[in-house]
């Protein structure tokens, strides 16, 4: 109990009739980063929040560094840092000014200079808040979330609403946390985040957590491949089983990929043909994804 | 202990960003002196009944244009700002940290103290230059006490009304509403000697008139004694203890939905 960083038993909460948290289980050891990964609604907020202290929980156990969230302790808020989903700072100071005055609310606050660098904004730590673009304020968030040298980190959904640019450098910044050894807990909507981010991934559907480990188990624990290449209208041979065709593209998704791809190969090679755009897939956390969140219906 | 000195922090962090917004702060401190230039330049020269005997409506106009200031420093001020704050996720931000809720919320108030006590010799010093009127002396006790009396009476209820306030938006609307009806009925603005009783009355029901009465004493020249209306002081106390009470029942850290 004492090594993890996060403890959560059998985690309830319900708004009115709706079970937002349907009870989780989930332990995130110290130096890990683990990543919540669900559609929007899944519960994934509510939990952070219960961990955070901001929210309160109607059932289940939590232990947050050795503390009840509940509880509010003054020592556990000195240790963790909080990045909000949507939260503010005051528009009229700068950078630099606004992480010092979160700095000074922390007994042993990391330094100035390197919470700017961890999170690249040092060449813009005189520029006030208020002419901050998106990316550079949510930037300025996870400063002000790492300001007191939290041993633990909190980001909720720490990219959305990003470009394509903002979001690797934001990456490159979280990836830079792990270097320094925090632990993190993410949420996200996200799958390439997750798997590029995460040493951890946890699946949440409708308050529950439907499928948990490392990227690559996950995508491993599949042992389907789907083999595709452009239909040419010629048939298939009878080996290969079911197939479909969408777009012109020829899918076959199986669980013995080298048996039917020599079926095929030797179909065509006999016909004295090409299979155009031939490729077989593993696959991806987000093909895994879909398949758990998939309405039961 | 290290509570009150994140508080005490925090006051210089409140005080900095408020000034780096210099047409919000220029307008903070122009609005009541603005009032007191209209009302003067439309009754100043007549002659109102004291007790102890008759002066310039300029005498009655600088202690209502000091509580206005209170009222509108204190309670308008933390009933829209709070909220702005709160919609914002700041209070919310503030509240993951070790400062404690009490503590932000001791700041936003000393730092409306502040600019309180700025507002008030503001308009005692214009009304002292150009229209004569007398600066207390012998009462200036009475003045401070009334004018600490009513700032935290005026910020708890402030503070209070932001559990009603259900957004950012709707904060100055029914901030307004709320406040511009009382002042016209606790003889700020105007003398109500002509009105109905029963709105004389029901002025005397809330805190603004009482505040207006306690300073009103202390500004008569020909009062001769220290100008302490503890009758007065004691209702705006009570409010304000009401409305400590309500605040700390009901406020809330996050955007109502």
């Amino acid at each position: 109990m004492g090594e993890a960083a996060i403890e959560v038993r059998d985690l309830r909460k319900s708004y009115g009739d709706v079970e937002a948290v349907a009870g989780i289980d989930l332990t995130v050891a110290r130096g890990e980063v683990v990543a919540l990964l669900g559609p929007n609604g899944a519960g994934k907020t509510t939990t952070v929040e219960i961990l955070e202290g901001h929210r309160d929980r109607d059932g289940g156990e939590v232990s947050v560094l050795g503390h009840d969230p509940a509880d509010r302790s003054l020592d556990l808020r000195k240790r963790i840092g909080i990045v909000l989903q949507t939260t503010g700072v005051e528009p009229y100071l700068t950078i630099a000014e606004t992480v010092e005055q979160f700095r000074g609310l922390y007994p042993s606050p990391r330094s100035l200079d390197e919470v700017l660098e961890a999170v690249g904004l040092t060449d813009l730590r005189d520029r006030r808040v208020k002419r901050l673009s998106g990316g550079q304020q949510r930037r300025l968030d996870v400063a002000v979330g790492l300001a007191g040298d939290p041993d633990l980190l909190f980001l909720d959904e720490p990219t959305t609403g990003f470009d394509p640019s903002a979001r690797r450098d934001a990456w490159d910044m979280i990836l830079n946390l792990r270097s320094l050894g925090k632990t993190v807990l993410l949420t996200t909507h996200y799958m390439d985040e997750a798997q590029s981010l995460a040493d951890r991934v946890a699946i949440i559907v409708r308050g529950r957590i439907v499928a948990e480990g490392p990227p690559a188990i996950l995508t491993g624990r599949d042992r389907h491949a789907t083999i595709s290449f452009r239909d040419s209208g010629d048939g298939l041979p009878v080996e290969v089983g079911e197939a479909e065709v969408e777009g012109g593209m020829v899918r076959i998704r199986t669980e013995e990929p080298t048996r039917v791809l020599h079926a095929l190969t030797s179909w065509a090679t006999a016909r004295g043909e090409e299979l155009p755009e031939l490729s077989v897939a593993r696959p991806s956390l987000e093909d895994v994804y879909l398949e758990l969140t998939r309405d039961p219906t | 202990m290290s509570g009150v000195r994140l508080a005490a922090r925090q006051v210089l962090y409140e005080n900095r960003a408020f000034w780096r917004n210099p047409p919000a702060a220029f307008f903070t401190f122009a609005f009541p002196l603005l009032f007191l230039v209209i009302f003067n330049m439309l009754f100043g020269n007549e002659t109102i009944r004291v007790p102890g005997g008759e002066t310039s409506a300029s005498t009655f106009f600088v202690p209502a244009i000091a509580t206005f200031a209170i009222v509108n420093a204190t309670f308008s001020n933390l009933a829209t700002s709070v909220p702005f704050a709160r919609d914002q996720g700041l209070l919310k931000r503030y509240r993951g940290t070790p400062l404690p809720g009490w503590g932000y919320l001791t700041a936003r108030v000393a730092h409306a103290v502040v600019v309180t006590i700025l507002l008030v010799a503001l308009v005692t010093a214009f009304g002292a230059l150009f229209y004569g009127v007398d600066v207390p002396t012998n009462t200036l006790p009475a003045v401070l006490v009334a004018l600490a009396v009513g700032a935290f009476a005026f910020c708890s209820l402030g503070l209070a009304m932001t559990a009603v306030i259900p957004n950012a938006d709707a904060g100055p609307a029914i901030v307004n509403a709320v406040i511009l009806p009382l002042l016209f009925i606790s003889d700020v603005f105007i003398q109500t000697d002509q009105a109905p009783e029963w709105v004389s009355t029901l002025g005397s029901v809330f805190p603004v008139k009482h505040l207006s009465e306690a300073l009103q004493t202390a500004f008569n020249p020909f009062h001769t004694g220290a100008g302490f209306e503890w009758g007065h002081i004691g209702i705006v106390a009570v409010w304000g203890v009401v409305g400590l009470f309500l605040a700390m029942r009901f406020f809330s850290w996050e955007p109502r939905t």
